[in-house]
Formats: C-alpha cells, sequence, structure tokens
C-alpha cells in the first residue's frame, strides 16, 4: 500500500537525529508546560509559535507535534494530583483519577494515563495513516465553493457546538472575523480598518492575536482572580502498575481510542465530549461499580486513551482539510500559515515530506513520551508547586518574546497588550475565545475562497453550491443550526434533570 | 445556574425581570448586574465602525469580480450589530456569560484590578524600554515586574531569576533560532 511507503519514507525524516532531538524536546516541553497549571495545550504552541521564524517546517511540526500530545498527558497529570483541572479535556481524568491519588494510588492514576495516551496516540496515529491519504485523496479536486463550505462550517460548528452561548460564541467570531479584516485587502489592495496606520496597513498578525487572546489574556485574567493560597499537590512516587490494574485497565485502553478518534476528526469540541462518553462507558461496563467516584482506575484509562486518540482525529481534519477542531489544531494552522503553507488535500502532494514526517514523528513521539514520562513523574509533580507570580511572570514574558520577534517592533507589543485586554474581557463574560482565533485564520481565506467561486460562476450564489461535496456541507450546517430546534421537538427522555448530562464543573469548586 | 444561555422556560412564557423578588435596587447595583450590557456598547460600537469603515471605502475602480473589497467588511459589520442586539436581549432577560474558572482561578472573591493594571503597565513600560536598553534589560524588568505585581516580594531571588531567564531567552533566540533581538547596551559591553 502506498500510504505504508509513504509512512517509510517519514520514518526515515523523523528518525534523523535532529528531527528526533525536536520530538524529543516538545514532549518534554509539551509534558511540562501542560503540568503548570494554567497553561493549556493551545497557550503552550501559541506561546512556542515564535519558533517557527528560526526553524525549518518540518522540524518545527515535529516538535509542535510532540508538544500537543505531552501537553495533554501533562494536563492530566495536574488533574490527578491537584483536581482543579483547566482544561475542559482534563476534567473526566479528576474524576477518578484525583480519588484514587487521595486513596495513596496515585503512582497507579498516573500510569494508566500514561499508558492510555500512549494507546490512544498509537491507535488514533494509525487510523490517522489509513484515512488521511483516503480522505486528501477524495478532497482533492475540490474547489474555491468547497473550501469556502468547509469554512463556513467551521465557523458554525465553533460558534455552536462548542460553549455554552451561541450568541456569545458568535461575538467572539465577528471579534476574529473584524481582527481578520484589518490590513491591505488581499484581491484588490484596498486598505480596510487600517486608520491611515502603515503598520495596520500589513495587518495583525496571527501569532499576535493568538498569543495575546491565549497568553496574555490568561495571565491577566488569572492575576485579577488569583487564588490566594494554590491548591496543595498529592505527592507521587514513580508510576508502576499491578497485575490486578493491567487486568482492569486494558480493556479501557483499547476502547477509548475508538470513541475519541472520531469525535476528534469532527468539529465538536475536541476531547471534551469523547472523555466524557469514554468514562460513562467505562462505568457501565465496569464489573466494580462500587469504586466508581472513589478511584476506579477504569475511568482514568479509557478517558486518557480517548483524549489522545481524538488529538490525533484532530489532525486528520486539519491535515487533510485545513478545518481545525480544536484550539491547538487552529493554532498549529496559524504556524502552517507562517510558512505560507496551506493544509488541505493538497499537502499531502506538495509536501509529502513534511506531512509524512510529522505523521511518523507522532509515533516516535508516542513512544519517547512513554519512556521519558514514566521514570520523570515525581519530577512533573514538583512542577506543580511553582510559586504563581513566577509562573504567570514567565507566561507574559514568553508572550512578550514572541510577539516581539514577529517584527522586532514595540508597537506590536500594545497591539498585543490590547489583545491580551480583549481577551480577559471575554473570560470575564463568557465569550469563548476559539471562536476569535478560527475568524482570525479563516476568516481572510474564507473571504477570497468566497470572491473566487463568485467570479467564476460571475456573481451567481449557484456558484457556491454547484458541487455535491458542498451541498454535503452545508447540509451538515443546515443540521447543526437546526439542532436545538430539533432537540426540543423530539420527544425528550429527560424532562426532570436538565443539568444531569453537563460534567463540566468538577465537584469540589464553588461556582 | 451554570449556563450562559437564554433561559428559556417554556414557550411563550417570558421572563420579566422586574417581577424578581429581590432586594430594594439602586441604579448602580443593577449596573453592576447588567454589567455585561457593556459588551453589547462594545460590539455595537465595533460594527459602526466596521461599517463605516466599509461605506467609506472608494473601490470602483480597483473593484475586481462581482464581490469587491466591501461585501465582507458590511457583512461582518452588519453581523456586529444584529449580535450586539441579541446579546443586549439576553442580558435583559438575565442570561449571563459565565466566567472562565481554571486552576489558579478564585471566582469567590472580588477582581483585582489593582494587579491587572500594574501587570498591563509593566508590560507597556518594558515594551517601551526594550529599544533603548536591549532585550535582556528590559526582559528581566518585565519578568521582574510582573512577579511583583503578582505578589511576589523576594528582593534577593526574583531579580535573580529574571536576570536568567532573559539572557537564556535572548540567547535561544537570538544566537540558536536566529531571530534577532536588540541586545542594547549591556550585551555590547560584555
Amino acid at each position: 500500500m502506498n500510504a505504508l511507503n509513504s509512512l517509510m519514507d517519514g520514518f526515515g525524516t523523523a528518525l534523523t537525529p535532529l528531527n528526533l532531538l525536536w520530538a524529543a524536546v516538545g514532549v518534554l516541553l509539551g509534558t511540562a508546560i501542560g503540568v503548570l497549571p494554567g497553561i493549556g495545550p493551545a497557550m503552550a504552541v501559541a506561546l512556542l509559535l515564535p519558533v517557527t521564524y528560526g526553524l525549518d517546517p518540518t522540524g518545527a511540526f515535529i516538535m509542535f507535534a510532540g508538544i500537543y500530545y505531552g501537553a495533554m498527558f501533562g494536563g492530566s497529570t495536574t488533574s490527578i494530583l491537584l483536581n482543579t483541572p483547566g482544561e475542559s479535556a482534563a476534567v473526566v481524568a479528576a474524576m477518578e483519577g484525583n480519588p484514587m491519588a487521595k486513596s495513596g494510588r496515585g503512582a497507579q492514576a498516573l500510569a494508566a494515563a500514561a499508558v492510555g495516551h500512549f494507546a490512544g496516540g498509537m491507535v488514533g496515529t494509525l487510523l490517522l495513516v489509513a484515512l488521511a491519504p483516503t480522505v486528501a485523496e477524495l478532497a482533492v479536486d475540490i474547489g474555491a465553493p468547497d473550501y469556502f463550505a468547509i469554512m463556513v462550517l467551521a465557523f458554525i460548528a465553533v460558534t455552536s457546538v462548542l460553549g455554552s452561548s451561541r450568541i456569545r460564541g458568535l461575538a467572539s467570531l465577528l471579534i476574529g472575523l473584524t481582527i481578520g479584516l484589518i490590513g491591505l485587502d488581499q484581491m484588490t489592495g484596498q486598505q480596510r480598518l487600517t486608520f491611515g496606520s502603515l503598520h495596520l496597513a500589513d495587518g495583525v498578525d496571527v501569532v499576535i492575536v493568538a498569543v495575546g487572546l491565549f497568553a496574555i489574556g490568561e495571565a491577566l485574567w488569572v492575576a485579577a482572580h488569583l487564588r490566594r493560597r494554590p491548591p496543595e499537590p498529592i505527592p507521587v512516587g514513580r508510576p508502576w502498575l499491578g497485575r490486578a490494574d493491567l487486568r482492569r485497565a486494558w480493556k479501557s485502553w483499547a476502547r477509548g481510542p475508538f470513541i475519541g478518534f472520531p469525535f476528534g476528526a469532527i468539529p465538536a469540541g475536541g476531547a471534551e465530549i469523547p472523555t466524557f462518553l469514554s468514562y460513562v462507558t467505562e462505568k457501565r461496563l465496569s464489573k466494580h461499580k462500587d469504586e466508581w467516584g472513589k478511584g476506579a482506575i477504569e475511568g482514568v484509562a479509557g478517558p486518557e486513551s480517548a483524549a489522545s486518540a481524538s488529538a490525533a482525529g484532530t489532525l486528520v481534519s486539519m491535515l487533510t482539510l485545513g478545518l481545525p477542531t480544536t484550539a491547538v489544531a487552529a493554532v498549529m494552522l496559524a504556524a502552517f500559515q507562517q510558512y505560507g503553507i496551506q493544509p488541505g488535500p493538497l499537502l499531502f502532494e506538495r509536501e509529502p515530506d513534511l506531512v509524512w514526517g510529522l505523521i511518523a514523528s507522532l509515533f516516535v513521539g508516542m513512544v519517547l513520551l512513554l519512556a521519558l514520562n514514566l521514570p520523570l513523574a515525581p519530577l512533573w509533580a514538583k512542577l506543580l508547586r511553582v510559586p504563581r507570580p513566577y509562573l504567570y511572570a514567565g507566561i507574559m514574558f514568553f508572550a512578550a518574546v514572541g510577539a516581539y520577534a514577529v517584527g522586532g517592533e514595540v508597537i506590536d507589543l500594545v497591539l498585543l497588550l490590547v489583545i491580551g485586554l480583549i481577551g480577559f474581557g471575554m473570560r470575564r463574560y463568557g465569550l469563548p475565545v476559539l471562536p476569535a482565533v478560527i475568524g482570525v485564520i479563516l476568516g481572510p481565506a474564507a473571504e477570497q475562497q468566497l470572491r473566487r467561486a463568485l467570479q467564476i460562476s460571475d456573481g451567481s450564489v449557484t456558484g457556491l453550491v454547484n458541487t455535491p461535496f458542498s451541498v454535503t456541507v452545508y447540509a451538515v450546517v443546515v443540521l447543526l443550526l437546526a439542532w436545538p430546534l430539533l432537540r426540543k421537538a423530539l420527544p425528550r427522555r429527560t424532562t426532570t434533570t436538565p443539568e444531569a448530562p453537563e460534567p463540566r464543573t468538577p465537584s469540589g469548586r464553588s461556582a | 445556574m451554570t449556563t450562559a444561555s437564554t433561559p428559556t422556560p417554556g414557550p411563550g412564557a417570558k421572563p420579566a425581570p422586574e417581577t424578581k423578588p429581590t432586594a430594594p435596587r439602586t441604579p448602580r447595583s443593577w449596573l453592576r448586574d447588567h454589567s455585561e450590557l457593556g459588551v453589547g456598547a462594545l460590539l455595537l460600537a465595533l460594527g459602526v465602525l466596521v461599517l463605516n469603515d466599509a461605506l467609506t471605502m472608494d473601490v470602483d475602480i480597483t473593484q475586481r469580480g462581482p464581490v469587491g473589497p466591501k461585501t465582507v467588511p458590511v457583512v461582518v459589520g452588519v453581523g456586529l450589530l444584529v449580535v450586539a442586539a441579541l446579546l443586549a436581549v439576553d442580558v435583559l432577560r438575565g442570561g449571563r456569560g459565565q466566567a472562565e474558572t481554571g486552576e489558579d482561578v478564585d471566582l469567590g472573591e472580588p477582581a483585582d484590578w489593582r494587579t491587572v493594571l500594574l501587570l498591563s503597565g509593566v508590560f507597556l513600560g518594558s515594551a517601551v524600554l526594550i529599544e533603548p536598553l536591549g532585550f535582556p534589560a528590559a526582559g528581566a524588568l518585565l519578568f521582574w515586574g510582573a512577579a511583583y505585581a503578582l505578589g511576589s516580594r523576594r528582593v534577593d531571588r526574583d531579580p535573580l531569576i529574571a536576570a536568567v531567564l532573559s539572557l537564556a531567552a535572548y540567547a535561544l533566540f537570538d544566537k540558536l533560532l536566529g531571530v534577532p533581538l536588540p541586545g542594547g547596551p549591556l550585551m555590547g559591553v560584555l
């Protein structure tokens, strides 16, 4: 099979000493950053965007992939040992993992999570190898109307599936689109929203928007509400699993990827839904139902495996369609744009070395992750004690480095602070950040595809829906938009407890 | 109530905020309760700005194709106005955006504006100092200042960490990754 040959070539790329080094750096950095409270995978990748100025694309993406997986694993460590997950994907890890740690089984919880990430990542990446070339082939002759349809889908999905309020999601998206409008119109050179400023005529760099919203916004938000006494992490030794634990966990590891992968590939919020679904599934299938809520190992193993596989699923849509389904994918898409590479069906044809090197490095990263994290876990746990002033001062510092590295201009730092203050306000009033970032990244591209499609059809709106592909995508969009109405129209199974299926707020936190 | 969406108790039953049996409300407390209306106002202002920019564009010569540079800004501007109105309605009907939670976030306490202002000030100050002082010095000031703003008072340790971090970042970016950062007079001496 052709994909296998390409994958072998990919391993040739990934196993060069330098790329191996980037993979290791990415995994270590990702785990360290993920363990640090308050920094999620998206902020980690955003803060490291400036390295794209100094690295070749292959090395950079190998590192980013390592950071992505590493940060997700690190996030679950925080959940298990602190019980205050910041990332929605890590909420479920705390539900069984923290009780386990409290009853002295933290080492087993961490091991179950680490192996779960390994298993989920391996299966997920195998599915990626099997599926991505096929998807890319199917999509290879999609044109401007199809691209526009995909981007509309991304906009609608990100505003209506994620978050709890559609209005606020839409507001965030429009803020992002507005920022994306700033600068010269790509087709005519017309100045838009530049107010005569030469600096704004270049547009606002995506790095500045991503770093501002994810890093500065978060640091300012936390600064306004900093806990006087940070939660005490539970001390933990070197992770290991006994035979009884293995016997209970292996089925959960095996099931997780098949729940996680499909959800990662569609724009449904990344790992949040599949981890919860995996949790529910494992609970139903468990033979030790009495242990649930007190530290059942299946409740860590399954969801963590699902989370890791969903990251692989995310990469399928990002690499083959250019459709970011999570915040990390959105920031990685921005990194591709920094290199002038457009992810999409043609990526596999145009940049085979990069894509297959990246995919092969996922396998390498997974092995590194398992090999490094089991012995290093006690060290990671120490990171949880980092004094919070240093942590958030460090975030501000690296955000400043990144924004300044964009063009070496102080005005970019001012812009960064302004966007950070917007991010602060968005956090205060419950506007999700992701739609804004997607709006900035995809907005200009969507406009170009729209105008190209309408040029081909000479202004007729039918030019947007003249392919089976675009019609299908719009059908999905309509379904997404009509979903709340449909759900209301359908007879509801649970009528009395509408809050029950919401797992968002973990126990032990005052709302 | 954890969700931020409009509460819809049933078809036709509109919740009337005026009839809520709460303590006597002063205009001030009403404003504090409804401060999210400010978000709507900002969206409205942004919409007007975008529309104004789009409609004053002079495009007849440069325009190519049926959709010129005006169309999308007009759509975005109108969208902003509509969302501003919808958000205002949602807030008046009792909808609230849910403030973000996190590992280090304690929403039980009122917002600490002093820290936010101090942090922003330190950030701006260091930004201005990058060019005259060079990146290592300005970066160290940024870290130290930010740590101070966030409550760290270790005069022995903080500046040291700041200096090491800043020099390391400078070396990493300027020397290793080839991203030029200004060294300033300090690096000229070293």
